[in-house]
């Protein structure tokens, strides 16, 4: 196309074999990156077929029998349902209680540590690595690890489940918020500066406004995960629901039906949260841009 | 060629557009002026089928625009290129690849995915910008350009979609009276060299006059005004605008000529 009778001046051939070179060595490393891609994909997947006990494509056949033992033994005792997810009734109210209490506190500790983390936000700047890794580890760290550790110091029940989750609440809401605060405007900051707040003031009234809708929404999402997490930390020990699940599966055949009204609630309340939650994650979203 | 026929768009019981009508024969650029919220930027993204009509049919080359569907809809969209006051770049992609977006409705949705575009295209897209005067800044981002380069960067990409129509927005809006100069000259060398209809909301009158060679006035939906520019006279304007006596053009305008004129008879203030 651009030969020597080309009508175009010199200038735009340049620009034009220099902007295709760019797109040549783009798409090669493009290329390259879905290929190891692929390559990483497949070799995952034979390692792990390997290891597996049965093998993953004799296994994945029998995929349904246990959920079907479950529903034919629960289907036969159908009648005792509605008394079983009555009795299990507190055990949810105590899972839902741990996620609750971890939430709030973990939102407050991940507000706090998310400031002091932020370019351009933070009390003191130098420190800002020592606040990024402390969030690092708070997330890094599975929460049913902290979990062990704490029933092991302090015995089994909600409180042990409730710190767990805190933590990893705190350190996981910690980067979302301050991913929140880097795209906050900073003019108004600068315009309160110029009055002589002090960092409190200046964070309290200028960034907050900003930030608070899409950190409520971060929250609500957090404690959705947080219903799920504290339900499954029952299995340690922790109490809850997850508790009387661990319970009703150990014993095998004979009290499906008691599995089966823990699945019904557990799903039932998860359900029910993610439409609440999500309702109002949409409102405030929607209600910042317009 | 274009017939608009009482066309309409409601919000609710408001009427934006309230039967609009209007042929257009051969090419020409057309400049429609009137004040905000008189149903410009309406009528515009109705043609462009970014917003659908309330009633009244579009009708280009025969064809009915208003009734258009998924892919002839999309179609139609690529034939009638559109240019807005915010420019609506995508500002961390490079100055080619936006203009490359104007080819999307040709090339398949895969190889776009990937940013595989023909290497002709990519050529093309370069010439363009040369023609437009920012072929330096091709491997740019395009949020790292100034207003008035970002808004040749979007006429660069409704060129690439060689349409047989520009609908451009407020396209100087927001742009400084030189730049706002360059994208009103390039808009005219688009209708003059190409022969592209081009249909211009403006909202001031100076340079619907200097630049259109007709012009729509519009004032609460409706047309007031269909002519040519010599035709626009003060009293025309004010209509147009619903402004009393004190109206007046010095003070709607962008123009770097009427500035001097203008500083000299403003009145002291009070």
């Amino acid at each position: 196309m651009t030969d020597a009778a080309s009508p175009h001046p010199a200038g735009v051939i340049e620009i034009q074999s220099h902007y295709m070179a760019q797109v040549q060595r783009r798409r090669l490393y493009s290329g390259l990156t879905l290929l190891i891609f692929v390559i990483l994909m497949v070799a995952g997947f034979n390692i792990a077929d390997a290891r597996n006990a049965g093998g993953f494509w004799d296994g994945v056949l029998n995929i349904g029998d246990y959920p079907a033992e479950v529903i034919s033994e629960a289907w036969e005792k159908r009648a005792d349902l509605p008394g079983l997810i009555a009795r299990f009734f507190p055990a949810l109210i105590e899972t839902i209680n741990i996620a609750a209490v971890s939430t709030i506190i973990g939102a407050s500790a991940g507000l706090i540590l998310s400031l002091l983390s932020t370019r351009g936000l933070a009390r003191w700047p130098v420190l800002i690595p020592l606040f990024r890794r402390t969030m690092d580890i708070m997330r890094a760290v599975p929460e049913i690890v902290i979990a062990l550790v704490l029933i092991f110091v302090l015995g089994g029940g909600p409180v042990p489940a409730m710190i767990a989750i805190a933590i990893h609440s705190a350190g996981a809401l910690g980067k979302m918020f301050s991913e929140v605060a880097e795209n906050a405007d900073l003019k108004s900051v600068e315009g309160l500066s110029s009055t002589g707040a002090t960092w409190l003031q200046k964070m309290w009234l200028s960034v907050l406004p900003q930030v608070a809708p899409n950190y409520l929404s971060y929250t609500l999402l957090r404690f959705e995960i947080n219903i799920r997490a504290s339900a499954i930390l029952g299995f340690v020990g922790a109490g809850g629901l997850g508790y009387e699940l661990r319970n009703a599966m150990a014993w095998g055949p004979g009290r499906f039906d008691e599995a089966a009204a823990i699945f019904i609630l557990l799903f039932g309340t998860i359900v029910l949260f993610d439409q609440i939650s999500s309702r109002y994650r949409n409102r405030l979203t929607e209600g910042q841009n317009g | 060629m274009l017939s608009v026929d009482a066309l309409t768009k409601s919000f609710g019981s408001k009427r934006a557009v309230d039967t609009v009508g209007f042929t257009v024969d051969k090419p020409m650029m057309i400049g429609v002026i009137g004040r905000s919220g008189a149903g410009k930027s309406t009528l515009l993204r109705m043609i462009n089928r970014l917003s659908d009509a309330t009633s009244g049919s579009i009708r280009f080359e025969g064809e009915e625009i208003t009734t258009l569907k998924g892919a002839k809809r999309r179609a139609w969209q690529s034939r009638c290129a559109m240019i807005f006051q915010q420019f609506n770049l995508v500002p961390r992609m490079d100055v080619v690849s936006n203009v490359l977006h104007g080819t999307l409705n040709r090339r398949s949705t895969l190889a776009t995915m990937f940013n595989l575009y023909p290497q002709a295209d990519i050529h093309k897209s370069i010439d363009i910008l040369d023609r437009l005067g920012i072929a330096e800044q091709a491997a740019k981002r395009a949020e790292a350009l100034s207003g008035g380069q970002q808004q040749r960067v979007a006429i660069a990409r409704a060129l690439m979609q060689d349409p047989q129509m520009i609908l451009a927005d407020e396209p100087i809006a927001s742009l400084d009276p030189m730049n706002a100069q360059i994208v009103m000259e390039a808009l005219r060398r688009i209708y003059e060299e190409d022969g592209r209809m081009v249909i211009t909301n403006l909202h001031t009158l100076d340079t619907a006059r200097r630049y259109c060679d007709r012009v729509i006035g519009m004032r609460d939906g409706r047309i007031v005004f269909d002519g040519t520019p010599e035709q626009l006279t003060t009293g025309v304007a004010r209509d147009i605008y619903g402004a009393g006596a004190d109206f007046s053009e010095a003070a709607t305008s962008t123009e770097i000529e009427t500035l001097n004129t203008q500083t000299a008879q403003r009145p002291v203030p009070a």
